[in-house]
């Protein structure tokens, strides 16, 4: 019996170490949580004459998926936002802010998003906050945000709501599904001629809304919708390749995110299906090719709408593409540089809120400064309207070449448009 | 005839094989026969196309696909069932045996890919080595977790377990998913590209308009698992052991008085299960290209679904409710929305398949083959 207990005592020394090992980045981050506020309030006094007087610490928070099959996505945006607040940090620092991030896992789960969201507006140092990817997640989470008054700007969330609500507190710098999916539609419709469509989504509030607002279009321009079908499966499509092989579709469109579509292509081509593949920016990822392997350039091939080109498309983006390769040791994933840009846009609106106050803003006084912001970005020059869209937006429709993750760079851009927002 | 049924060659091989044949020939017959007529009777309501002709168009396919899943489910079904039967509890932790001999087999594939090995080797020496790594995986994996999780508790109230299979499910899955993420927080294992898994067999059936198209993985799932199954018979009916098995499973004090180590037998139980469990993993990751910790969830439910279908305990019951089970899902998800003109699409294949399954365990209640016994503890 004394043995048993031993073994038992020495299992959990060992699971408690294992434990404390794993916490250490929690524990760092903790001493600086709680003797920041102190240092705060106390400087903030006095006037900020001299650049080493310590003005205290402002976090800018990041919330992407850090973890899981869309990770690649979510870790481009906090990477992207990671390399900003080194390369423009300056301001602040030189203000005497210590400006730090706070980056969050939402594991693309509406839950955690929103369970992380209540950490976030909980911490009084976090003063903006850069995220999510999905939509999905953006909107249950930014209920959070807007309760609390803490401003987001979102490097990646295309679906209407998320504005539409008009809160002050949610921005995003990409375009929109109620522009993004009818512009799919135009391709699919004036370019491959597409008569029939299958639409399949991933009954998220993004693939969802993308797939409706396609076959919204394409009922407009009389093209026939064969099946209009949603489904969580991750893994086994056969049940509903079946019926899309005999529908035998000209165009199969695919409201939904790459770890799920890619498997789904594979099969499809597998099955005989030789048609074209369509989808919108959730495909913007080299794990797709990865996935699904020639069936992207096979047959019809496939091309997808997106709302954050390769960072080849933007002009300015070129110093950044070197700068994120040599810091992370690969080339910047979709996202990375509207990442970047979303984090430049928090600190030049805490910049400018600071600046107004005299002191470390206030969270309305960012929200407030972020809307008046005109910012020279990577990706364009970025200004919000009155509910934190883009005026005008910029929107790609991209070829795919690869067929492995390495020749992912070789996917052409067929066209762009700058086209203006729909607003509320 | 006495002289006939006791000849080995008839009873591990023949009997097993054509009892397969039959379940699988007969349900889809009569599944395949429903739809049509149901097609049939509903085609005046349609308007735009021939319901009939729609419905034969696919109807090769879906009993293709259909089969072949319900072989997967049949697979980790026996493993459900072996453990009812001797433990009288379920083992909810099944389903992530079978994830973890899935990842396992694929880590083995990617691992040749890496080394280069995987285009020179003959394609079916490296299956069969992804599936039998996959087996004794899975299969020590099965027996730590009764001996660690189960054997502690065995006095215990039945539903303590119980408990204790569900939380072992989730912490296998997380456990997974902190090993797959530890470098590089990607969780999801890709099957390499390699052999002519995804080519096709093309039959062409003279009368039939398409031609029938096999894809040679699903010939390969179906093959190795019919070749399990059979394998199975012989252990739990041929053997010695699984004469203990058996005796176990019937009246564990009085095995244990006639000189069975209990313990032992148990333990081969979770062996066997798990190992089978294992196999199923690796041919439905061949399958699906690509899987992630929770991908076992679903399956392992519908495989427990279709042990109780067949009759928990009962072995032969287990393959008849996967196979069922595989069918009826393929059916409603391929045609639920040709019948209802495009309301309803595949999304409520569960829905349509359960519902089935709730009508047939209402007239049915201790499954298609389950025998109505009194509770035994």
């Amino acid at each position: 019996m004394n043995k048993r207990l031993l073994a038992l005592l020495s299992v959990l020394v060992l699971a408690s170490m294992v434990l404390a090992a794993c916490g250490t980045p929690a524990a760092t981050e903790a001493p600086v949580a709680t003797d920041a506020p102190a240092a705060t309030d106390a400087p903030a006094t006095e006037p900020a004459t001299e650049a080493p007087v310590s003005m205290g610490t402002i976090k800018i928070a990041t919330q992407s998926p850090l973890s899981g099959g869309q990770s690649l996505l979510g870790v481009a945006i906090k990477q992207g936002a990671e390399l900003a607040l080194e390369q423009l940090g300056g301001d602040l620092a030189a203000m005497g802010y210590d400006v730090q991030l706070a980056p969050y896992d939402d594991q693309a789960t509406p839950d955690v998003g929103v369970a992380n969201a209540k950490n976030i507006v909980a911490d009084s140092e976090i003063l903006c906050g850069v995220g999510h990817l999905n939509s999905g997640v953006m909107i249950p989470s930014s209920e959070e945000y807007h309760t609390a008054g803490l401003a987001f700007v979102s490097p990646a969330n295309t679906n209407p709501v998320v504005t539409t609500r008009g809160y002050l507190e949610v921005n995003r710098v990409v375009g929109r599904d109620d522009v993004q999916a009818p512009a799919a539609e135009e391709y699919a419709f004036s370019t491959l001629g597409a008569k029939s469509v299958y639409i399949i989504h991933d009954k998220t509030a993004y693939g969802q809304g993308v797939a409706e607002f396609f076959r919204a279009a394409a009922e407009e321009d009389g093209i026939e919708i064969a099946a209009f079908e949603g489904t969580e499966e991750t893994a086994n499509f056969d049940a509903i390749v079946a019926p899309l092989v005999a529908a035998n579709p000209d165009v199969v469109f695919f409201a939904g995110i790459y770890n799920q579509a890619g498997v789904f292509f594979k099969q499809a081509r597998e099955a005989g299906y030789e048609g074209t593949f369509l989808g919108t920016d959730g495909m913007d990822s080299s794990d797709l090719a990865d996935l699904a392997g020639d069936a992207l350039t096979t047959g019809g091939g496939m091309a997808y709408t997106t709302v954050a080109g390769p960072a080849s498309a933007y002009p300015s983006a070129a110093q950044f593409v070197e700068d994120y390769t040599a810091k992370f040791g690969a080339a910047p994933e979709a996202y990375a540089a509207q990442g970047y840009d979303s984090m430049g846009v928090c600190l030049a609106a805490i910049k400018a809120a600071a600046e107004a106050a005299g002191g470390t803003p206030t969270r309305t006084q960012v929200a407030e400064a972020i809307r008046a912001l005109s910012y020279e970005g990577l990706t364009s020059t970025i200004s919000f309207d009155d509910i934190g869209d883009l005026p005008v937006a910029k929107y790609f429709i991209i070829k795919v070449n690869a067929t492995s993750k390495d020749t992912w760079g070789s996917n052409e851009i067929i066209a762009s448009f700058d086209l203006p927002s729909p607003g509320k | 005839m006495k002289q006939f049924t006791s000849n080995p060659f008839y009873k591990f091989i023949l009997f097993p094989i054509g009892q397969i044949l039959v379940f699988a020939l007969g349900a889809s017959l009569v599944l395949s026969l429903f739809t049509v007529l149901l097609a049939y009777i509903f085609r005046a309501g349609i308007t735009g196309f021939d319901l009939v002709e729609r419905v034969l168009l696919i109807l090769p396919q879906v009993v293709i696909n259909g089969l072949t899943i319900g072989f997967v489910y049949s697979t980790i079904a026996l493993g459900y069932t072996m453990v009812y039967g001797v433990l009288e509890f379920i083992n909810f932790s099944h389903s992530e045996i079978f994830m973890v001999g899935g990842i396992v087999g694929v880590e083995l594939m990617a691992y040749f890919d890496h080394t280069g090995a995987l285009q020179t080797m003959n394609q079916y020496v490296i299956i069969a080595l992804a599936i039998l790594l996959g087996m004794v995986i899975s299969g020590s994996l099965a027996v730590t977790v009764e001996r660690v999780a189960y054997r502690p508790l065995r006095g215990a109230p039945r539903l303590v377990p119980l408990i204790s299979a569900i939380g072992m499910s989730f912490f296998l899955q997380d456990a997974v998913r902190l090993i797959l993420s530890l470098t590089t927080g990607e969780f999801n294992v890709i099957l390499p590209n390699f052999g002519t898994f995804d080519e096709f067999l093309v039959v062409a059936v003279p009368g039939i308009a398409t031609p029938l198209r096999f894809q040679i993985k699903s010939i390969l799932l179906v093959g190795v698992t019919v070749l399990m199954l059979v394998g199975l018979n012989y252990l739990v009916n041929g053997t010695k052991i699984g004469k203990a098995i058996r005796a176990v499973a019937q009246d564990r004090p009085s095995a244990s008085l006639m000189g069975i180590n209990v313990n032992m037998i148990i333990s081969i139980t979770f062996l066997i299960g798990g190992a089978l469990g294992g196999a199923a993993g690796v041919l439905f990751a061949l399958k699906a290209t690509k899987l992630d910790p929770f991908v076992g969830f679903f399956p392992g439910l519908k495989a427990f679904t279709a042990a109780v279908l067949g009759g928990i305990g009962n072995l032969t019951g287990a393959l008849l409710g996967g196979l069922i089970l595989g069918l009826l899902e393929s059916f409603s998800a391929s045609y639920l929305s040709t019948f209802t003109n495009g309301a309803f699409g595949a999304e409520y294949k569960d829905i349509l398949a359960f519902a089935i399954l709730i009508l047939v365990l209402i007239l049915r209640p201790s499954g298609l083959l389950g025998q109505t016994v009194g509770q035994k503890a």
